[in-house]
Parts: structure tokens; C-alpha cells; sequence
């Protein structure tokens, strides 16, 4: 059977997270491998929850039911952590990766997975002069996972977006990269 | 016949079916009363109104009978005579 | 040839422009807007040469395609859900008139209550209207179905049209990979539309009129004769197809049925999961039958592939109210029947409105067929 790694997208309507999912497959795809996107809409509200999924493999992906079982979860507004169990099925060997100011021991988070947390916030303010934090959490994801280069990233951010825009995407994933690198 | 689509590329075939033979009323038109005001001629819906230089009469090939000429008639110049046949 | 990541609705459009289409009518619904507004894109930035119309309704679509199929333009529609219901009479109309308009119908669940997530309920529902009914399972093969359904529909022979039938947002609002043929290979493939008939001011016809119950049964007996030639056309246009880009395609999709004993029967993107729940199971005893074309419906072929099996399991997405189970069930009943041995079947209904389908789910199924269950049953019903 073929390994597929599955992640998680968390956030809100409005803050890109369908996107976020969008961008990690066509990254994955620029580096060679298969992957599959897709969002699940619940009530189509700015501010209502949003779950997207990714998947990623060797071979052609031909599951197409929601991911339970995650390898990562990406969370991009922390607010979500007191609403909905972001975790929930989270494999053990798995990692969160969730944006907040605070630590992972200060987290409200029911895992045995590893919690990173990073200030995507922050960077986006910096550079994007928005508070929009999906490609930056994407950086996070690239830095903490592995599973897709910065480089990779990078070519599916320019190729997603308008230049200007893709420019700056660009950089601040390329500063919050860095910012996690050992 | 059954052709593609129920297509028919015969122009005019209409023509063919003489509905003349679905009337019991006929139209007859007193010239003494009429005005020309071409009401007959506008509202007859099977085209059997013929107008030529003021004068009037019916197609009774495709004539079905049906009064609205006599209804329309503002003058009463059409009556509807019950046809012996 | 180039691959790119993308969604099923770019790939529908990404099909439309390849085939050089004259007319294009929709009307945007969920989840069916992104291949209507990739065309209105396409159309206004010169993309495409195709006449974009805009309508006030689907009613109107249909309608317009009609009339610009009847000129003898190449034309094209997409839809979903209660738009389908809504063009549900002109359906006839276009079919009845023997138009090869194309369609894509992004599949999804009918009101009330009010449901914009997939289940087949909608095209399943529009079984009966003469058109010809593909299902698929991933985005490539949405690409390539509609490509292939022009040369199918458009073909002297058959002259029905086609509806090309993608889960909603299971494909529509899925990426993945698809091959985007290039253009001169699609040229070869599918030639400039010559239409049977047209309408045409300089020597009038007429379309549509009128036919007494003395002709009437006739017509219809001419567009049954009509689909009953497609499915040789399917399976040459599917194999044509497969030279070309090496994606073969046919009537049938068999996957691990040689040994099999259990049969799994679905239809569009539920294969997927399906295939995948096997293979993790990894019991050769287990196959699975995807029908792709569900009208006209293979049911000499499904005869012949199930007639050595012990047991059916058929799982859909649509249920017929009143009878208790799916159509696809019935027409799988229908092609077994009077048999010597008959498999032992069952019938699933899964996955209405969108709730989610998984390997569970399949293997739940598996585990109640192989313990003899027979008759209707319900996935994941709370």
C-alpha cells in the first residue's frame, strides 16, 4: 500500500485556509510527488470555521474521503483551540503546528503529538502589512515537516498570486522559514 | 414519417391540411356595414380574412369557424350562419 | 503535453476550450460557478473564440444551447443540482431533437432542507431523459470525458447529448494532478462539428414541431435505436482516446474483478475511496465495477462480469423514495435478472449530502456482504 501523508488546515473563513491547502499541493507536485487538495465548507460566513485538506504521496491519490487520522495539523488561529478539538485523531508520531504568541505548554491542546508554535502573526504584520498568516504558516510547515522544500513553496506562491503580492508572500514565508531552522 | 428529430424540411406544410372541413358556423360578411377597419383581418388567427382594395371575404379552405371575426366586427358586419352541409 | 495541479471545475473548462466550442449558455450554482466563470474568463479575455451567453436562469441555458445547436453550433452548458431540476423539461427537448449539446453537471444533493454539498441525486434523477450519462472519478477523467463526450454525441449515428457528471466538491473543488493535452492533439481527435441538420434562413426547416400519437412511440423508438449505437461509440471514442494520450477508457471500469467473489458496484469519485479500501484489505476475493456509463446502460456487460460472482454490493449516492433503494441497485437487479446462478446482492445508500464516505465505511460493507446481508441497507445513518 502506498503512503500517503495527510494534514489538517484549520482556521476561519477568510484568513486563506482553503488556499493554504491549495498552495501545499501545488508545492508538492512542483517537487515531484502526487497530492490533492480540498476544503470542507460548512456555512460559507467570514469567521465561520474552515477545515481544508491536503494529501501527499508517491503514487496517484485516489482516497477522497476527509482526513481523520492527520499527520499535521496546521492551525491558523489559535481561537479556534477553545471552540473545536483541532487535534482530534492527530497520530501520535504527528506534529501541530499552531499559531499563537504563546508557548506549547501554555496551550490548551489535547495530543500526544509534538505542539510547535509559532508567531505567524507577527511576520505577517511585518511584511505583509496584514494579518493573513496561511503562506507563512505553510513556511512553519516546510521548516517543521520537511515534507516540501522552501524552494518548492515558493515557485507554487508565484504561481498562485499576483507578482507583487507573490513577492512579498514569498519573503515572509522565506523569513519565518528561517526563523525555524536548526 | 419519422425523421431525425421530428425535423420537417418541407417549408409551408401546413398548407396541406384543409381545415375548412372543422366548421360548423361560417362567416358571412355584409359589405352594407363595413367600415375597413381591418379588425376581422388583424384578429383572425388562421389567416382566412382576405382583404383586397376595401373588400373583404373568407377563405373557407382554412376557415374553422370559430366567430372571433364577428366578435371583433365593431360594427356587426359579420354574421355567423350556421353551415348546412 | 503539460500537468498542472488544479481543480475539477479548471479541468471541465480546461476541456471546453480544447474542443473549440461556438456557444456557451450557463448560469452559475454551487458547486458548479468555477467552471462557468473560468469560461465567461476565457470568453471575455479572448481565450476562447465561443459566443458567451448570459442567462437570467437554467431554464434559459438550456434553451439557448438548444437553439444555437439547432444553427449547428458546437455548444456547451454546465449546471448542478436545482439547476438540473430547473432545465428538467427542456432535457427532453434537446435530446427529443436529437441535439448534441454537451453538458457538465456538478453533482450535488437536492432541497429541502437546503443541501450545496455532492450526492448523484440530481443527474440520477434525470435518468430517463434520452441523454447520454457518463460519471467519473477524478478530475482527469472529467477532462478527458468531455472531450470525448462531443465526439460520442456529435457522431451521425447516435446524435444524443451527453452529460458529463463530476462530484461536487469531492472533484469540482478538489486539486490534483491532470494532464492538459496539448491543442493540435485534440484537433486530430475530435473534428470541426458537422452538424445532421440546421437551422438555416436560406433554406428553412423546421425542428421541434409536432408529432400525433399515429408517430410519436416512433421517435422514441429511434432514440432508444440512437444511445443503443453509443455504446459502441463510448468504447471507440474511450479507446481512440487512450492511443492518444494513453488514458483508455470504456463502458466499465473493472478493477480486480478477475478472482473476485465480491463485487463492490459504485459510480463516480466513491471509486476512488473504494479502490483505496481494497487495496488496503489486499483480498483478491474483493473487486470492484465502476460504471461509468450509466446511460445508456451496459447491462450485457455487467451481466457478463457478474454473472460467476457470489455476491453484489452495489453503493450510491442517490436513493429512489418509495422504492427504498438507488437506481443504480435497480438497473443492477434488472441486468442479473433470470439468471441461473445469481449472485446473492445488496444495495447501499451512502453519502447523501454530502456526508463523507470512508474506507471504513467500505470495509463496514465488505464485512456485512461477506456475512450474507442481502437487500437495502444505510451507510453511516445516525
Amino acid at each position: 500500500m502506498i503512503k500517503i501523508k495527510e494534514i489538517r488546515f484549520h482556521g476561519r473563513a477568510g484568513q486563506g485556509v482553503v488556499t493554504a491547502a491549495d498552495i501545499l499541493a501545488m508545492a508538492a507536485f512542483q517537487a515531484g510527488k502526487y497530492s490533492q487538495a480540498f476544503p470542507f465548507f460548512g456555512v460559507e460566513r467570514r469567521g465561520a470555521p474552515v477545515t481544508a485538506f491536503a494529501r501527499i504521496s508517491d503514487d496517484f491519490i485516489r482516497l477522497r474521503s476527509q482526513i481523520y487520522y492527520p499527520d499535521y495539523i496546521v492551525v491558523q488561529d489559535a481561537t479556534l483551540l477553545d471552540i473545536i478539538d483541532v487535534a482530534k485523531g492527530l497520530k501520535k508520531d504527528g506534529k501541530a503546528i499552531i499559531n499563537t504568541e504563546k508557548k506549547p505548554e501554555e496551550l490548551n491542546i489535547n495530543t500526544d503529538a509534538e505542539v510547535y508554535t509559532v508567531n505567524a502573526t507577527k511576520i505577517a504584520l511585518d511584511i505583509l502589512g496584514v494579518p493573513i498568516v496561511n503562506t507563512l504558516m505553510l513556511g512553519a510547515f516546510a521548516a517543521i515537516t520537511k515534507e516540501v522544500s522552501l524552494e518548492a513553496l515558493q515557485q507554487a506562491i508565484e504561481k498562485r498570486f499576483p507578482p507583487k503580492l507573490a513577492e512579498k508572500n514569498a519573503r515572509a514565508v522565506e523569513v519565518m522559514y528561517k526563523s525555524l531552522e536548526d | 414519417m419519422v425523421t431525425l428529430g421530428g425535423h420537417i424540411k418541407e417549408t409551408g406544410s401546413t398548407t396541406k391540411t384543409k381545415t375548412g372541413g372543422w366548421r360548423t358556423f361560417k362567416p358571412v360578411i355584409h359589405m352594407d356595414k363595413c367600415v375597413d377597419c381591418g379588425c376581422c383581418w388583424i384578429f383572425c388567427p388562421d389567416m382566412s380574412i382576405l382583404r383586397k382594395d376595401g373588400e373583404y371575404s373568407v377563405d373557407l379552405e382554412y376557415c374553422k369557424g370559430c366567430g372571433i371575426c364577428s366578435r371583433e366586427c365593431p360594427t356587426g358586419a359579420i354574421e355567423m350562419v350556421l353551415e348546412e352541409k | 503535453m503539460a500537468t498542472d495541479v488544479i481543480h475539477g471545475s479548471k479541468a471541465v473548462a480546461e476541456a471546453v476550450k480544447l474542443c473549440d466550442v461556438d456557444v456557451i449558455a450557463a448560469y452559475p450554482i454551487t458547486p458548479q460557478t468555477r467552471i462557468s466563470e473560468s469560461l465567461a474568463k476565457f470568453a471575455a479575455t479572448g481565450a476562447i473564440r465561443a459566443e458567451y451567453i448570459k442567462v437570467e436562469s437554467e431554464h434559459s441555458a438550456m434553451s439557448a444551447c438548444i437553439g444555437a445547436s439547432a444553427t449547428g453550433a458546437r455548444t456547451f452548458t454546465a449546471t448542478s443540482s436545482q439547476g438540473l431540476a430547473y432545465m428538467f423539461e427542456l432535457l427532453f427537448v434537446a435530446s427529443g431533437m436529437r441535439l448534441p449539446i454537451v453538458m457538465a453537471n456538478a453533482n450535488r444533493a437536492l432541497s429541502a432542507p437546503l443541501n450545496i454539498w455532492n450526492d448523484q441525486q440530481d443527474s440520477v434523477s434525470a435518468r430517463d431523459c434520452g441523454w447520454i450519462q457518463i460519471y467519473v472519478e477524478t478530475n482527469q477523467e472529467a477532462l478527458d470525458s468531455v472531450i470525448q463526450a462531443y465526439r460520442i454525441s456529435e457522431n451521425h449515428e447516435i446524435l444524443i447529448p451527453s452529460m458529463v457528471c463530476l462530484d461536487g466538491y469531492v472533484l469540482t473543488h478538489t486539486m490534483e494532478p491532470v494532464d492538459i493535452p496539448e491543442q493540435d492533439l485534440i484537433e486530430k481527435y475530435l473534428p470541426p462539428f458537422k452538424p445532421a441538420l440546421s437551422l438555416d434562413p436560406d433554406s428553412p426547416i423546421t425542428l421541434g414541431a409536432f408529432a400525433n400519437p399515429s408517430t410519436y412511440m416512433e421517435f422514441r423508438y429511434e432514440q432508444q435505436k440512437a444511445i443503443e449505437r453509443s455504446f459502441k461509440a463510448i468504447e471507440a471514442a474511450g479507446k481512440e482516446y487512450g492511443k492518444l494520450t494513453g488514458r483508455e477508457y470504456g463502458l466499465l471500469e473493472e478493477y480486480n474483478l478477475d478472482d473476485a467473489e465480491i463485487v463492490l458496484i459504485t459510480m463516480g469519485s466513491l471509486a476512488g475511496t473504494v479502490k483505496e479500501t481494497l487495496a488496503s484489505l489486499n483480498d483478491r476475493r474483493i473487486g470492484l465495477l465502476r460504471v461509468r456509463a450509466f446511460r445508456p446502460f451496459p447491462k450485457d456487460d455487467v451481466r457478463r462480469l457478474l454473472k460467476d460472482v457470489d455476491k453484489v454490493a452495489v453503493i450510491e449516492k442517490d436513493i429512489s423514495v418509495g422504492l427504498g433503494e438507488g437506481a443504480l441497485f435497480s438497473e443492477i437487479k434488472s441486468s442479473l435478472y433470470g439468471l441461473d446462478s445469481q449472485p446473492s446482492m445488496a444495495g447501499f445508500i451512502a453519502g447523501l449530502g454530502g456526508r463523507d464516505v470512508t474506507p471504513e465505511d467500505i470495509a463496514g460493507v465488505v464485512k456485512k456482504v461477506e456475512k450474507g446481508f442481502e437487500g437495502t441497507g444505510w451507510v453511516g445513518l445516525k
